[in-house]
C-alpha cells in the first residue's frame, strides 16, 4: 500500500462501524462493487473487487478471510478459490488475479482509493 | 543488452506453443532471446483437451492456460488474431496477414493441426461442422435449434466427445465409424462391444463399418448415404474423423513435409532448415504424428532445453490413455492388442455391469505388456506403472484384473515403483522427484506436492497415485499420518472437540490464540464454528465471521448470488393453511419454488436484503428455520404410515415428526438426514439416510450410516424390534458419538468405514456402552435439545442482526448484477454467459 500514485482518488466508503471485524463487506463505488476486509487484531484494512473471476459472482465480500503463511487472503464462498488480499493473486492454483485497492481510515471513516 | 539478444519467433499459440513458452520462462531463455508468439485465434492459448467443458458452460477464462498478463510479466510478446502467411528463409523473416514482416534467428513452428475432413461428396452442405476450435463449437451450438437429429462421423476419442456434447443439447445422435469397432486405436473388438453396449444404454446410436458415400440434401444436410446402400436421415453432421497437420506454411517455404502431411523433423525437432524447428501436432517425428498432449509437451520441452544448451531428444512416447467417455471409463496402455511374441491374455469380463479388463503378460508371466480396461479404470495407474517400470508380476497375475472381486486386487504398492517411474505423464514428474519434494519441503498435504512439482495439474489422472504415494511415504518414514485440519491447527477435529469442551473455549479467537497460529482460513473456521455449536449450542450468528456463507446468512447461496429459503416441515406433514402461506410468500417475493427430496419446499431467488422480510412472514405463519444451510439435521422423511396406509405397521409420520423435532438444529460434521418407514415396503427410503427407522410388527428396526449422493450406501441394521424410547436413546448416543469423533465433512457412512472395528464396535459403544460414555452422550444431546432456538426468529427480532442483510454497507441500493431469465412460468438465474456480453469474452488484444 506504499506505492500509491499521487493521482489516487479517495472515495468515502462508509464509517468504520459499518464493517465487520475479521470479515468482509461490500461497498458500491461509482457503480463498481468493492469488497472491504478488516483484520481487527492488526488493524489492517484491504479492498478488492467483489467479483470472483472464476464464475463471475459478486461474492468475495461474503467469503471467509484468513491467512496462508503470512499472506492475508479471502476464500470465495462459491467454490473456495482463495486470493491474496495484498497482490490479488489467486492462491489456490488458478491463474486469476483480482484487482486490489488502497484503503485509508480518517476520522473513523473508510476511504477507498480508485 | 537487448540488441545482443537473438530473435525467437513462435508460430502458433495452442497447447504446445504455450507449453514451449512455459519452458522458455522456466529455463530463463529470456536472457538470451527476445520472443514473439503469433496466434491466429483471437484468444490466448486454451485447453483444447477440455473443449467439451466449454460446450457445457465453462467459460473461456477457465480454459485459458494463462492470462495475457502472464505473457506480459514474462516479457513474451503475444500477438493474437495474427496469422503468419509466409516464411522467407533467405531473409529469415516471417510475414503476418497484415503484411508486416518480423525477423527471426530461430523459428519454432507449432501450428498444430486441423480437423481432417474426408473428401465425401456433399461435405460442404449447410449443417456440416467440424469439432475442433471454440468457433466450431459456437457454430454447432447456434445450429442445434434448427436440427432434429445429428450424426458424428468418427468413433474415436474426439468423435465420442463430440457426440456427447451434441446429445446433451437434446439432439438424437448417431456415431458413424468406418472401422468395425469404436476407438479402433485403443480397443479390441470385445472392449469396443462393451463400450458400445454402455453407450447405447444412453440412447446413442452406434453405426460401425460404415463408409459414407455422400451427404445428401438440397443445399443443406438431409441424409447420409453409405456404401452398403443404407441411409441415415439426419439434418446435422459433425466431422471428427481425425487430424491433419497444419504444414501448409512450412510446405510453401520449401521445408520437407511427409507424403501424408506433417513437417519432417529429426529427434531434436529440427526441420530440413537448421534454424527452424517444428513441435506438436504439425510435426512428423519418428515416423508419425503425435496427437496426444503428453508427447507434444515433451517435444516443447526438448526444444526449449536444447535452446538452453542441453542435448535432449524426443524419441517417441507411450500412447497409453485413460479417460472418461460420457461417464464410461476407458483405458488402454502398452501393447494393448498383444502383438508381442508369446503374449498371453488374461481377461475378466462381466456383461451385467459393463466391465471388461484384458491384460497381456509376457510368455514367462513375469512382465506386464499392456492392456485394455472398460468400465472401471481405477487400477490403471498401478497397471500402467507396472508395465512401464517392467515390475515383476505377482505369482497370480490374474489378481491384477480382479480388483473389487473377492481375493483379487493389486499386490504392488506405489513405493515399490522404481525412482524413474513417471507418475504424472502430463508434466513428466517422476516418483523420485515427488519423493524428494516430499522430503525437502516438509510437505503436509497433497495440494503442496501439486504446487511445488506441478504433478497432477494436467489431466489430473494421477491424483489417486499422488495420494497413495504421499500416505505411503509418510507412513514408511514412521510419521503418523494425522488428518490435521489445516496449517493453522495441528490437531484433528476430534482433538479440537476435546480441547474446546474441556477447556471451556467459547469463541474462535480464543481457540486460535490458545491452540492455533496465523489468522485462520476457510478450512478451520467452519470446523470451529460447527464444534462450538455442537458443544455449546449458542446462537451461531454470534460467530458470524467464521461461518461459511450459508451459515452466515442462514440461507443457501445459489448461482447468481441469491439465496434459497427452506422452512422446516417436520416429517413432511403440512396443513393446507401452511401450504397457502408458503405459496403467498413465494408469490409476493417472486421466488422459484421446488419440492425437495426431503419432503419440503425450497424457495429460490431471494436477495440477501429480502431474507429477513421473507422469514418474518414465514415465522408469523408458524414456520421455523429448516437448517438447510447448515451442516446439521436436515429432514426426517416419512411415509404416510399406519394412520392411513392399509399396510402400515406403525405410525411413521408421528415418529418422524418426534425425531425431527428432537434433533433439529443439531450441528454435525456433515449434514444429517433421517427417515422413518411404516413397514418393510420402505417408502420413506430410510435406508438411504444417516439413520433409518423401519417399522416391524413388534416395534422398529434401526439402521445407521447410509446416504444417497455420489457414493450411495445403504444404512446397516443396527438394532431389531426396539420400542420408540430405546430407538431415541440409541440415536442420541449414536449421533453424539458421530459429532464427537468424525472428521470435518465426513458423513456417517464414511465415518463408519474409517472407524476401527466398524459396525460391531459402534454397537458396543452405543448399545453395550463399552466405553462408559452412554450417559454423557445422552446428557450432551439433552443439552442441545434444551437450548434449541430458531435462528431466524432470533434474527428477525434483533435490529443489530438485521444490519448484516444488506448488499452494500454504503448504499441502500440493491445488487443489480443479479439477473434472472424466465423458465416454465417461473424464473432461473441467468448463466454467466448470458450476463457477460460478447465483446467482453473476446477480450481486447
Amino acid at each position: 500500500m506504499q506505492d500509491i500514485a499521487t493521482d489516487t482518488t479517495w472515495v468515502e466508503a462508509a464509517p468504520v462501524s459499518a464493517f465487520e471485524a475479521d470479515g468482509g463487506r461490500a461497498v458500491l463505488i461509482n457503480g463498481t462493487q468493492i469488497a472491504v476486509y478488516y483484520f481487527a487484531d492488526e488493524n489492517q484494512w484491504y479492498a478488492t473487487d467483489n467479483m470472483c473471476p472464476h464464475r463471475g459472482q459478486q461474492a468475495l465480500s461474503r467469503g471467509m478471510t484468513g491467512t496462508e503463511g503470512d499472506e492475508p487472503k479471502v476464500a470465495c464462498p462459491f467454490h473456495k478459490k482463495t486470493f491474496s488480499l495484498k497482490s490479488g493473486k489467486c492462491l489456490s492454483g488458478d491463474e486469476y488475479t483480482i484487482k486490489t485497492y488502497p484503503v485509508k481510515i480518517e476520522n473513523e471513516t473508510v476511504f477507498i482509493g480508485v | 543488452m537487448d540488441t545482443k539478444k537473438q530473435k525467437l519467433i513462435v508460430v502458433g499459440n495452442g497447447m504446445t506453443g504455450y507449453k514451449f513458452c512455459e519452458k522458455f520462462v522456466e529455463k530463463g531463455l529470456g536472457e538470451k532471446y527476445e520472443i514473439i508468439v503469433f496466434g491466429e485465434e483471437p484468444w490466448a492459448a486454451y485447453d483444447r483437451v477440455h473443449l467439451t467443458d466449454y460446450y457445457t458452460g465453462t467459460s473461456i477464462y477457465d480454459l485459458k492456460l494463462a492470462p495475457r498478463t502472464w505473457y506480459e510479466e514474462n516479457n513474451i510478446t503475444l500477438l493474437t488474431s495474427a496469422k503468419i502467411v509466409e516464411i522467407n528463409r533467405e531473409q529469415k523473416e516471417v510475414t503476418a496477414q497484415d503484411g508486416k514482416a518480423y525477423a527471426y534467428d530461430t523459428l519454432i513452428l507449432s501450428t498444430g493441426s486441423s480437423a481432417f475432413v474426408p473428401p465425401i461428396p456433399g461435405i460442404d452442405k449447410e449443417g456440416v461442422f467440424v469439432y475442433r476450435t471454440i468457433e466450431d463449437l459456437e457454430a454447432i451450438k447456434a445450429y442445434i435449434p434448427k436440427a432434429t437429429k445429428a450424426a458424428v462421423i468418427g468413433g474415436g476419442l474426439l468423435g465420442l466427445e463430440a457426440a456427447k456434447a451434441v446429445m446433451d443439447d437434446g439432439l438424437k445422435t448417431a456415431v458413424v465409424e468406418f472401422a468395425p469397432r469404436l476407438m479402433p486405436r485403443q480397443l479390441d473388438d470385445a472392449g469396443s462391444q462393451m463400450l458400445q453396449a454402455e453407450l447405447e444404454k444412453l440412447d446413442l446410436e452406434i453405426l460401425l463399418s460404415k463408409s459414407t458415400r455422400q451427404i445428401a440434401g438440397n443445399g443443406k444436410v438431409e441424409a447420409m448415404e453409405f456404401a452398403d446402400e443404407t441411409t441415415l436421415e439426419v439434418d446435422m453432421v459433425v466431422v471428427s474423423a481425425g487430424i491433419k497437420p497444419r504444414d501448409e506454411l512450412a510446405a510453401k517455404a520449401g521445408l520437407e513435409v511427409g507424403p501424408r502431411g506433417g513437417i519432417v523433423v529429426d529427434n531434436k525437432n529440427q526441420t530440413s532448415d537448421p534454424n527452424i524447428f517444428a513441435i506438436g501436432e504439425c510435426a512428423l517425428s519418428n515416423g508419425m504424428i503425435w496427437g496426444l498432449v503428453a508427447p507434444c509437451y515433451d517435444m516443447a520441452e526438448v526444444t526449449a532445453s536444447n535452446l538452453a544448451g542441453d542435448d535432449k531428444t524426443f524419441d517417441g512416447a507411450d500412447l497409453s490413455t485413460k479417460l472418461k467417455l460420457i461417464g464410461i471409463e476407458v483405458a488402454s496402455f502398452g501393447d494393448a492388442f498383444g502383438q508381442t511374441d508369446g503374449a498371453k491374455p488374461i481377461v475378466y469380463q462381466n456383461l451385467t455391469n459393463g466391465l471388461y479388463k484384458k491384460i497381456f503378460v509376457s510368455e514367462d508371466k513375469q512382465r506386464l505388456l499392456g492392456g485394455i480396461l472398460v468400465g472401471d479404470t481405477s487400477d490403471y495407474n498401478m497397471l500402467f506403472q507396472t508395465y512401464k517400470s517392467a515390475l515383476k508380476l505377482p505369482a497370480a497375475p490374474e489378481s491384477m484384473v480382479m480388483s473389487g472381486i473377492e481375493g483379487g486386487g493389486m499386490e504392488i504398492s506405489v513405493l515399490d515403483l522404481p525412482d524413474e517411474a513417471v507418475i504424472c505423464s502430463c508434466e513428466n514428474v517422476t516418483k523420485k522427484r515427488l519423493v524428494e519434494a516430499i522430503d525437502e519441503h516438509e510437505i503436509t498435504n497433497v495440494g503442496q506436492i501439486k504446487k511445488c512439482t506441478k504433478a497432477g495439474t494436467g489431466c489430473g489422472g494421477c491424483m489417486p497415485m499422488l495420494d497413495d504415494l504421499f500416505t505411503a511415504k509418510l507412513a514408511a518414514s514412521g510419521k503418523v499420518v494425522k488428518k490435521v485440519i489445516c496449517e493453522h491447527f495441528d490437531y484433528t477435529r476430534q482433538e479440537l472437540f476435546d480441547l474446546i469442551k474441556i477447556g471451556g473455549i467459547k469463541t474462535y479467537p480464543e481457540l486460535l490464540k490458545k491452540y492455533g497460529k496465523g489468522k485462520g482460513c476457510e478450512l478451520c473456521k467452519p470446523v470451529a464454528a460447527s464444534l462450538l455449536a455442537s458443544i455449546w449450542n449458542e446462537f451461531i450468528t454470534k460467530h458470524s465471521t467464521i461461518q461459511d456463507s450459508n451459515d452466515k446468512f442462514l440461507a443457501n447461496i445459489q448461482k447468481g448470488g441469491t439465496y434459497s429459503v427452506v422452512p422446516r416441515i417436520p416429517g413432511g406433514e403440512i396443513t393446507p393453511d401452511k401450504l397457502i402461506a408458503i405459496g403467498a410468500v413465494a408469490k409476493k417475493y417472486d421466488l422459484y419454488t421446488k419440492i425437495t427430496g426431503g419432503q419440503r419446499i425450497d424457495l429460490f431467488g431471494a436477495r440477501v436484503e429480502e431474507l429477513p422480510l421473507i422469514w418474518k412472514e414465514l415465522i408469523d405463519a408458524g414456520f421455523e428455520s429448516g437448517h438447510a444451510y447448515g451442516k446439521s439435521l436436515r429432514t426426517v422423511k416419512s411415509c404416510v404410515g399406519s394412520t392411513w396406509c392399509r399396510y402400515g405397521q406403525q405410525d411413521s409420520v408421528s415418529f418422524a415428526i418426534k425425531v425431527e423435532e428432537r434433533y433439529k438444529g443439531l450441528r454435525s460434521p456433515h449434514k444429517l438426514k433421517g427417515g422413518v418407514s411404516g413397514c418393510i415396503r420402505e417408502c420413506a427410503e430410510a435406508r438411504g439416510k444417516d439413520f433409518g427407522i423401519i417399522a416391524t410388527e413388534k416395534g422398529y428396526n434401526l439402521y445407521v450410516c447410509g446416504n444417497g449422493g455420489a457414493n450411495p450406501k445403504h444404512a446397516l441394521l443396527f438394532a431389531t424390534d426396539i420400542d420408540e424410547d430405546t430407538c431415541i436413546k440409541y440415536l442420541d448416543r449414536f449421533l453424539m458419538y458421530y459429532v464427537r469423533t468424525a472428521g470435518p465433512l465426513v458423513r456417517t457412512a464414511k465415518w463408519l468405514e474409517q472407524l476401527d472395528g466398524g459396525l460391531d464396535y459402534l454397537k458396543q459403544v452405543v448399545i453395550e456402552d463399552s466405553l462408559g460414555l452412554g450417559e454423557e452422550l445422552e446428557a450432551d444431546m439433552q443439552k442441545i435439545i434444551d437450548t434449541f432456538q430458531c435462528e431466524w426468529r432470533s434474527v428477525v427480532e434483533s435490529p443489530e442482526q438485521l444490519k448484516k442483510f444488506r448488499p452494500f454497507v454504503n448504499a441502500g441500493a440493491t445488487d443489480d448484477s443479479i439477473k434472472f431469465v424466465p423458465m416454465r412460468d417461473q424464473k432461473r438465474p441467468a448463466n454467466w454467459d448470458e450476463i457477460v456480453t460478447a465483446e467482453k469474452v473476446s477480450e481486447p488484444a
